[in-house]
């Protein structure tokens, strides 16, 4: 039987969305491929998890539970889903890619001496030569090239997918799997790298990944008012405010408000670019919002060939007519 | 208390003229005439942290590369940040490594640098992006590794407790000596090279190694990943310009996003 794995993160006690957003994207690619979908589930307790794996599509689940492994202990960790895959021998394996999935998933690769593919967009099969390949299409050169990548003679075929890029199924609640136990062997020696505690950090904002309406600015407030603006257009519309790298350098915003290639990928139902030109670097971080609103005063600016609606104006002269409408209504 | 520090650094092409880069039709390939080449950023940042360290504990600072032969630039930029020396691996069957390749090849780079306690690495590159490399790399020395690091604390010879930054916060990481470290922005700010650093720099030794530094007759290190197509990604939408009065442009703007559900 073919297999394709995930690695299935638990965050706070419950599995992250971005691995069931893998499995979304695992459970189309097994129907493919006429196989079936298992999951790695490693941590303290964690056994309701696997039922909501077995929800959102995973036919068994491999299920490491021990108190020493709540948190992320990368040596373990790697060795874990090394072992667990080198015994099921799947065609692929996913992760997603947060900052402990693309910490886990090289290490494994590299215990396994396969390929690793990061930040693929899109993932599909091809048949090449008569073998199924797994066609991991990425963005290269700050996005403007799309670069398909395959690992034509290793297996397993693994790649990475950060948060919001690939879409969770539907959660059936009757649907089952089989849970299989795994016990590794542990020592002292085990923990070279040892997380000692997670320190939470306030994030007073809604995550940008869980955000509807997203309201972004770019290097065009350079002069004006800064991201003030920004601010209070974001507050009125009841959306979160993001930016450029451009953005991020000035110190305008933290690092976890950058959109594109080297910050977070958004898929809100309404996203409003301010005074960026729409380097290809950023823009891809939110070409699957479902509306996308472009202001910036040169017309020219490439931002508006990816934007549904378009306006050619001055930062100064549109956002606080916009704002006072938002506020009578 | 003295460490040997090994900084992993790789040239790439400056982001700011990506957009320069396009696609040659009747070959598929991509076409980077005359764009300029830095050091990642990040690496910069991993200098900076080998130097403070060993000004804090003693040591040494080598610096290595792989890359083509114009790679030595940053070697040399290292060396003129104040490093002790540098080594680039360089060899035609080195071109189109993936992340599994550069990090074998580096391993052996590295373990014939000599004795070690502590590798740095920037967590990402501009270009690849990956952040692969520093994981794989440590996998192939067999030490441990710490990615995403915002602070390096050293507790003695045999170990260092970090912050490495997740989501929603960071985790405590305390890892034994040797190991791969890999360091985010916020780490420090790196210092520029000096006329001065130049000139101390340019007596110091640059190691160049080919592809047998991996044992005589050693083939080229295997790529598992290969990139199979480019093309230039469309996603372009079909845009409707809203001009006029400002008031009017964003009543509009605003009975649109109505009718389409976006408010």
């Amino acid at each position: 039987m073919r297999q394709i794995v995930i690695w299935a993160e638990r965050r706070d006690g419950r599995i992250a969305d971005v691995s069931l957003e893998t499995l979304g994207k695992a459970t189309h690619l097994a129907t493919d491929m006429d196989g079936s979908v298992g999951a790695i589930l490693i941590g303290e307790q964690c056994r309701t998890s696997a039922e909501e794996l077995f929800h959102y599509g995973a036919d068994r689940v491999w299920l490491v539970e021990d108190n020493r492994l709540d948190l992320y202990q990368s040596d373990l960790y790697a060795r874990i889903a090394a072992e667990i895959i080198a015994e099921a021998k799947p065609e692929i394996v996913l992760m997603g890619g947060t900052s402990i999935g693309m910490d886990l998933a090289p290490r494994v690769a590299a215990k396994l001496r396969t390929g690793l593919t990061a930040h693929c967009i899109d993932l599909y099969i091809e048949t090449i030569d008569g073998r199924d390949q797994l066609i991991q299409v990425v963005p290269g050169w700050g996005g403007q090239m799309m670069v398909k990548i395959t690992c034509p003679d290793h297996r397993p075929q693994m790649a990475t997918v950060r948060p919001g890029v690939m879409e969770k199924g539907t959660a059936d609640l009757t649907r089952i799997g089989e849970i299989i136990p795994f016990a590794p062997a542990m020592c002292e020696g085990d923990f070279r790298a040892k997380t000692l505690e997670m320190v939470k950090e306030e994030e007073k904002e809604t995550p940008l990944e869980d955000a509807e309406i997203i309201v972004s600015g770019g290097f065009g407030l350079y002069g004006s008012e800064g991201f003030e603006p920004i601010e209070r257009l974001a507050a009125a519309l009841h959306g979160e405010v993001a930016g450029t790298r451009p953005a991020f350098d000035q110190g305008w915003i933290p690092e976890s408000r950058m959109i594109g290639q080297s910050g977070k990928t958004v898929r809100p139902g309404l996203f409003v670019s301010v005074g960026a030109s729409g380097a290809m670097h950023y823009t891809t971080g939110f070409l699957k919002a479902k509306v996308i609103v472009a202001i910036d005063r040169n017309p020219k600016a490439p931002i508006f060939d990816i934007a549904d609606f378009g306006i050619a104006e001055d930062i100064s002269r549109i956002i606080p007519g916009l704002i006072e409408k938002l506020k009578n209504q | 208390m003295s460490l040997n520090i090994v900084v992993c650094i790789k040239q790439v092409p400056d982001p700011e003229h990506f957009d320069q880069i396009t696609l040659d039709p009747a070959t598929g390939s991509i076409r980077r005439i005359g764009i300029p080449s830095i050091t990642n950023p990040l690496d910069r940042h991993a200098m900076e942290e080998a130097l403070l360290i060993r000004q804090q504990c003693g040591g040494t600072v080598s610096v290595i590369t792989m890359g083509p032969p114009q790679a030595k630039k940053c070697i040399e930029d290292a060396l003129a940040m104040g490093a002790d020396r540098g080594a680039i691996l360089c060899d035609l069957v080195f071109a189109g490594a993936d992340s599994l390749a550069t990090a074998r090849v580096l391993a052996v780079g590295i373990r014939v640098l000599g004795p070690f306690d502590l590798i740095l690495c920037g967590n990402e590159s501009v270009d690849g992006a990956t952040g692969q490399v520093a994981p794989q790399l440590a996998e192939f020395l067999n030490i441990p590794h710490v990615t995403c690091a915002r602070k390096i604390t050293l507790a003695g010879e045999t170990a260092a407790l970090v912050e490495r930054v997740v989501e929603g916060g960071y985790l405590r990481v305390e890892v034994t000596l040797p190991a791969v470290i890999s360091v985010l922005k916020g780490i420090n700010r790196y210092r520029l090279p000096t006329a001065m650093g130049i000139m101390a720099a340019a007596d110091r030794e640059i190691i160049e190694w080919g592809c047998s530094v991996c044992g005589p007759g050693s083939p080229a290190p295997e790529s598992p990943t290969q990139v199979t197509e480019i093309f230039e990604s469309s996603l372009k939408r079909k845009v409707k310009m809203l001009s006029g009065e400002p008031e009017a442009v964003a009543g509009e703007l605003l009975k649109k996003l109505r009718e389409m559900e976006a408010l």
